[in-house]
């Protein structure tokens, strides 16, 4: 389960970072943002969960598209680092506009399908399964997106040669916005999904975000097999190592296996050289 | 240069360092001196991170973890008996030896997967201050770290480290000391190569600069005195939780070094007091404070990238170019006659 969320998120950060070459430092914070749009139409406003779900996605791909708008498209043609640096503002602005505006405190989502059910002997409630369920879903349904639709061919053409595809009148801005949306609204669904199971605080997508970032370079960037792959080794990692070696450290392992990996192979895994 | 030119040219830091050495003689407030301490050991912090960043172009995210490891090093040598003048340099060897090896790993890397490579250190740091709770305390910290040992005077009896204004006047000594070291790094051929790899890395190994090893040495020089005032701040806090270490001072440095103005001496400097004065008079603002910094790095970055440094040097800039242009309003106006040779 846990990978599955990974994948959802590492997919919208590889979409961003693959394809539009922003380092998106603040992704972990749009998904904090989807949970709390989640459980702020739950409980303030008396939504029931599928709306709430709906609502967050679209708040979410809202503020990706401003996000890009404001804090990215100036800074485009500069060095990836000052988009680095943007990012970061955004980060804090979110983090600390969502502190202002719900407190510092972790909030409990209401479980939709609360109980548990048994599969083939494991017990495992229905909120986790369905964050499976969903997850998968919306993997396929992105990949067909992607590979199957015009516009999915326009964000793969930008992906690979910018002016290119400018010149074959693909919009540049347009796919930028709607990359941006796909990216963050895919990450409030994950959250959605998950904030039932856990808390909803601002700090909930810290690691997350981090883990993010090294899930889409271990599996490449702007690949999004790598990345789907890349989310559910991670979570078996992270899971695994946890649960046998030592739970303390459970996140060492990811970050010093990302350092490692980088140290050899200083593109990733699958990745492309990049000049 | 000669040194009368030199004077004229940037009195107004002069100024500034006179302030400096004088202001817990004139301020009596307590609190601002205390403001003033951590400000500067901050800045020291920023300084040192604007030689990887500003001079070398690259994007460490470790340096809060450098940071830790001094301050953790000067914690817990001198809860055990060890004096603070030994633990001090002991704490800095080690994490110049970590950052050594750190930098040997992932300066192979370019651009967003250093950042990245070097986030994930810093994290990793954080979380074994966390965790190895024997050596560390674990997320508790370790408590009750001694202040520096009193250094005997000659003549004079002793300098004691539990006056403010000892403190102070360390903090800013290691400030000094690091610009100096910086000053002399960035104005000699090694300098050079810093710059000449942050502007363009490929054309510098082209030229036969040893991109790598300038890196390095810059990555090492600024764990160094990263380290150094990170020991520092753990002797004068009295207290350490791995939240030294963490990102978000990180993040606070770079907002400091991009608001004073990347690539200058000063710029750190500037932006850090800047921003922590700013910060105590707008308490009121303080749950904001975040946001304030988020928006203002944005725009930093995307209008004035070089900072407040950079709006001082295109305002002191026009005003010669304003002088030195001929009244008569002929058509070809001098050259902007820069004396400095290049405002670096």
């Amino acid at each position: 389960m846990m990978g599955s969320t990974f994948a959802i998120v590492a997919l919208g950060l590889t979409l961003v970072f693959g394809i539009l070459r922003i380092p998106n430092f603040a992704h972990g914070q749009l998904y904090m943002l989807g949970g709390y749009v989640t459980y702020a139409a739950l409980v303030s406003y008396g939504f029931g969960y599928w709306p709430a779900v709906a609502a967050s996605t679209a708040v979410l791909a809202l503020t990706g598209i401003v996000v890009e708008r404001l804090a990215f498209r100036p800074l485009r043609n500069q060095s990836q680092i000052n988009s680095f640096i943007s990012a970061i503002g955004v980060m804090m602005i979110l983090e600390n506009g969502v502190v202002v505006l719900w407190g510092p405190q972790g909030h409990l989502v209401p479980q939709p399908y609360p109980g548990t059910i048994t599969i083939f002997g494991i017990i495992t409630s229905y909120q986790r399964l369905l964050v499976i369920v969903v997850a998968v879903g919306l993997i396929i349904a992105l990949n067909l997106f992607i590979k199957k639709t015009i516009f999915g061919a326009a964000i793969e053409a930008v992906a690979q040669n910018r002016e290119g595809a400018a010149l074959m009148g693909i919009n540049i801005n347009r796919v930028s916005a709607a990359t941006f949306a796909i990216s963050a609204a895919a990450a409030g669904v994950a959250a959605s999904l998950l904030a039932p199971i856990f808390l909803v605080s601002p700090g909930m997508g810290d690691m997350l975000g981090m883990e993010a970032f090294v899930i889409v370079i271990l599996g490449g960037l702007g690949s999004i097999p790598g990345a789907i792959l890349g989310g559910y080794i991670l979570g078996l990692i992270e899971v695994l190592g946890g649960g046998y070696i030592s739970a303390d450290y459970k996140d060492v392992f990811a970050f010093g296996a990302l350092v490692l990996v980088l140290a050899f192979k200083p593109t990733g895994l699958f990745g492309r050289e990049e000049g | 240069m000669g040194t009368i030119s030199f004077i004229k040219m940037r009195w107004y830091y002069l100024a500034l360092l006179c302030i400096f050495l004088l202001f817990p003689l004139i301020v009596t407030n307590r609190y601002l001196v205390l403001v003033a301490i951590m400000s500067t050991i901050s800045a020291v912090a920023a300084a040192s991170m604007n030689l990887i960043l500003g001079y070398t172009g690259q994007f460490s995210l470790a340096q809060a973890g450098f940071f830790g490891i001094g301050a953790y090093g000067v914690a817990i040598l001198t809860t055990h008996g060890v004096s603070f003048w030994l633990a001090l340099p002991v704490s800095v060897l080690v994490a110049a030896a970590v950052g050594l090896l750190i930098g040997l790993v992932t300066l192979r890397m370019r651009g967003a997967y250093f950042a990245i490579a070097t986030m994930c250190f810093g994290v990793i740091v954080v979380i074994v201050a966390g965790a190895w709770i024997n050596l560390t305390g674990g997320y508790t910290g370790i408590n009750l770290i001694p202040k520096p040992n009193p250094i005997p005077l000659p003549f004079m009896g002793q300098i004691n480290f539990s006056s403010q204004i000892a403190q102070y006047y360390l903090v800013l000594a290691c400030l000094l000391l690091t610009l100096f070291v910086m000053y002399r790094l960035v104005f000699s051929l090694k300098g050079l190569s810093l710059m000449a790899v942050r502007d363009n890395e490929l054309l510098a190994e082209a030229v036969g600069v040893n991109t790598f090893a300038a890196k390095l040495l810059s990555f090492v020089v600024a764990t160094v005195f990263t380290a150094l005032v990170g020991g520092v701040y753990a002797s004068l806090m009295g207290t350490l939780t791995p939240d030294a270490a963490s990102l978000n001072l990180t993040f606070d440095w770079i907002i400091y070094v991009f608001l004073g103005g990347v690539a200058s001496l000063a710029g750190p400097v500037i932006g850090t007091y800047a921003i922590t004065f700013l910060m105590e008079y707008l308490q009121a603002l303080a749950d904001y404070r975040l946001i304030v910094f988020g928006v203002i790095l944005i725009l930093v970055i995307t209008y004035l990238p070089r900072g407040m440094v950079g709006v001082w040097d295109d305002l002191v800039r026009k005003v010669r170019v304003f002088r030195a242009s001929p009244p008569s309003g002929t058509v070809a106006a001098p050259a902007d006659r820069d004396p400095e040779g290049g405002r670096i």
